[in-house]
């Protein structure tokens, strides 16, 4: 009888753990939601096409998100054409060639230390570097660079991660009928692991998105009232580079360029902003998960 | 010592060799895994390894298609002779030796890639692109696998559709399409059902015309049933060589005798 009775003490006990851990999580999303529909509350007012078609303005109801979401577009996309090809890069370097040389150690522990550093320290960075060093100014190039820096060990760290979990008996089975190493991982290592890869950059993606004290720190405006200039052109060689050049600013800024107006119409608007990039969020991270059911449908071992 | 006894008990009069294994020493790392190996591989001939767990069958296997240059801390020593070129030197790419010598894996390994490219895969990495010839060749590899009549329909489906005694044979077809001249087989039957596994060892019989077949098994009866040679091993010393009806019903050596019978293993 005492063993039942330290049973149902157990029993007990295990139902005052599930219950505690259920409240907790609970008060937690309640908490979230909550916050995210006043958000969207505030802000829908606001969410019209006009939002997104209208530059900055005096005028809380005429103000729009148009030059910063087109930022965020430019800069994101900067960053990632140059985070993603360097990462996975190094991602295959680490892997399939660097095993055990003292050169993939060092990387391999800056690579770890840089996911945990703060992003205004890249700000910092990307001031010293490309802003006065390399004498870029305070252009969509700069932010790019800035923001693909801050990707960098993320899309490493998932690269490698994929790459380790394709099995070696693969490998070697592409070894056996006389590969080389380099068409194991052309044909074999890095179409497998492009779902997982793909995945983590999408993450990382979302993540950047939101980024804002770097950008601050390498000079983007908060009021931009005009676009940067059209990569494609009418005239011969129909396209150019002169957006680079131009200043930006994101969408995390614009709204935290609003948010300070306190007390005004402009709430609305910091709210919208919100739920933009809330929404952009939630979707990015939507494909990720869609992406990764299907490519790991596709490849399965 | 252990010597000595091998050259006595080895068979008197040689057939044809493709290849010849001398004073062959193998170390992962510290560890000594093979010792001072003489034997040979008879030339389209099941030739089996035998002996149990941690004996270094499976290491002496991967010494002939160079699969120990995957991974640091390996070192030959020694040599292994395939036309009088010593396959394990330095000297020589393991790309190479292994266009020349394929392998089957204990586990069925396709690619997660259809059936085509699957048996495609070996003609590819040499370059070749001529469609019609690689057509023909994955045919005839195919029908060689004996799997050519249960999949010429869907060729374009992916490999894993197939059964695992299937996906095996796929694995054989995918060794075979480069015309090799040694197919080596690691436990290639361990992870079949017992069908499975008679349909892979007729395939192997039949396979002995076309090229040579070098065999680590763990079941002495497979060994028995259709092998031609019979290498023991334990230890990681090659104990006893020679045609495999002297070695399961004549060993001279009294280790051999004790593993066939059972009482070590």
């Amino acid at each position: 009888m005492q063993g039942r009775d330290n049973l149902l003490h157990r029993r007990r006990l295990e139902k005052v753990f599930v219950a505690v851990a259920l409240v907790l999580i609970v008060s937690a999303l309640l908490v979230l939601l909550s916050l995210t529909a006043e958000m969207f509350i505030d802000g829908l007012p606001r969410l019209n096409w006009k939002f997104f078609t209208s530059f900055p303005s005096r005028h809380a109801s005429d103000a729009g998100l148009l030059s910063a979401w087109v930022g965020t577009v430019l800069v994101i996309s900067l960053a990632a054409i140059f985070s993603i090809p360097l990462g996975i890069a190094a991602g295959v370097y680490l892997e399939e060639y660097g095993r055990d040389s003292w050169l993939a150690a060092i990387i391999e522990i800056n690579v770890t230390n840089l996911a945990a550093v703060p992003p205004i320290i890249y700000g910092l960075v990307a001031l010293g570097i490309f802003v006065q060093s390399w004498n870029l100014g305070e252009t969509v190039l700069t932010g790019g660079l800035t923001i693909a820096l801050l990707m960098l060990p993320t899309v490493v760290v998932v690269s490698r991660e994929a790459i380790r979990a394709i099995p070696a008996s693969l490998k070697e089975a592409a070894y056996a009928v006389g590969a080389s190493k380099w068409q194991v991982i052309w044909d074999h290592v890095l179409p497998y692991s492009l779902g997982s890869i793909l995945t983590g950059v999408i993450v990382a993606v979302s993540r950047a998105i939101g980024e804002t004290a770097p950008l601050i720190t390498v000079g983007a405006l908060t009021y931009i009232a005009f676009l940067p200039e059209s990569p494609f052109t009418s005239k011969f060689p129909y396209v150019s580079f002169a957006w680079l050049q131009a200043p930006f600013t994101v969408v995390p800024i614009q709204m935290f360029n609003w948010i300070s107006r306190a007390g005004t119409d402009f709430q609305a608007n910091a709210a919208a902003a919100g739920a933009v990039l809330v929404i952009l969020t939630l979707l990015m991270n939507g494909v990720a998960i869609y992406l990764r059911y299907r490519l790991r449908k596709a490849v399965q071992w | 010592m252990v010597e000595q006894e091998q050259s006595q008990s080895m068979v008197s009069e040689r057939p044809p060799v493709v290849a010849e294994v001398v004073d062959l020493n193998f170390f992962y790392g510290d560890f000594h895994a093979l010792k001072n190996i003489n034997f040979y591989i008879p030339a389209n001939k099941v030739t089996a390894l035998i002996g149990p767990s941690g004996c270094g069958k499976t290491t002496l296997l991967r010494c002939f298609n160079r699969m120990h240059d995957l991974y640091p801390g390996n070192r030959y020593e020694g040599g292994i002779l395939v036309n009088g070129e010593n396959i394990i030197s330095p000297k020589v790419d393991p790309i190479e030796v292994r266009m020349r010598i394929s392998m089957v894996f204990q586990k069925p390994n396709p690619f997660p890639k259809s059936i085509y490219e699957n048996v495609a895969y070996g003609l590819r990495v040499r370059g070749i692109r001529d469609k019609s010839l690689i057509d023909q060749k994955v045919e005839e590899a195919l029908r060689g696998a004996a799997l050519w009549d249960e999949v010429k329909d869907r060729l374009h489906e992916s490999a894993y559709a197939l059964s695992g005694g299937q996906q095996q044979r796929l694995c054989i077809a995918r060794a075979i399409v480069t015309d090799p001249d040694i197919v080596l087989f690691d436990e290639p039957t361990s992870a079949l059902d017992p069908i499975a596994t008679r349909s892979i060892e007729e395939l192997m019989v039949s396979l002995k015309e076309r090229v040579t077949i070098i065999i680590v098994t763990h079941s002495m009866q497979q060994a028995a049933r259709f092998s031609d040679y019979t290498a023991f091993m334990y230890m990681g010393e090659l104990i006893e060589f020679n045609d495999t009806k002297t070695v399961f019903n004549n060993a001279s050596h009294p280790q051999t005798q004790e593993y066939i019978s059972g009482k070590i293993g």
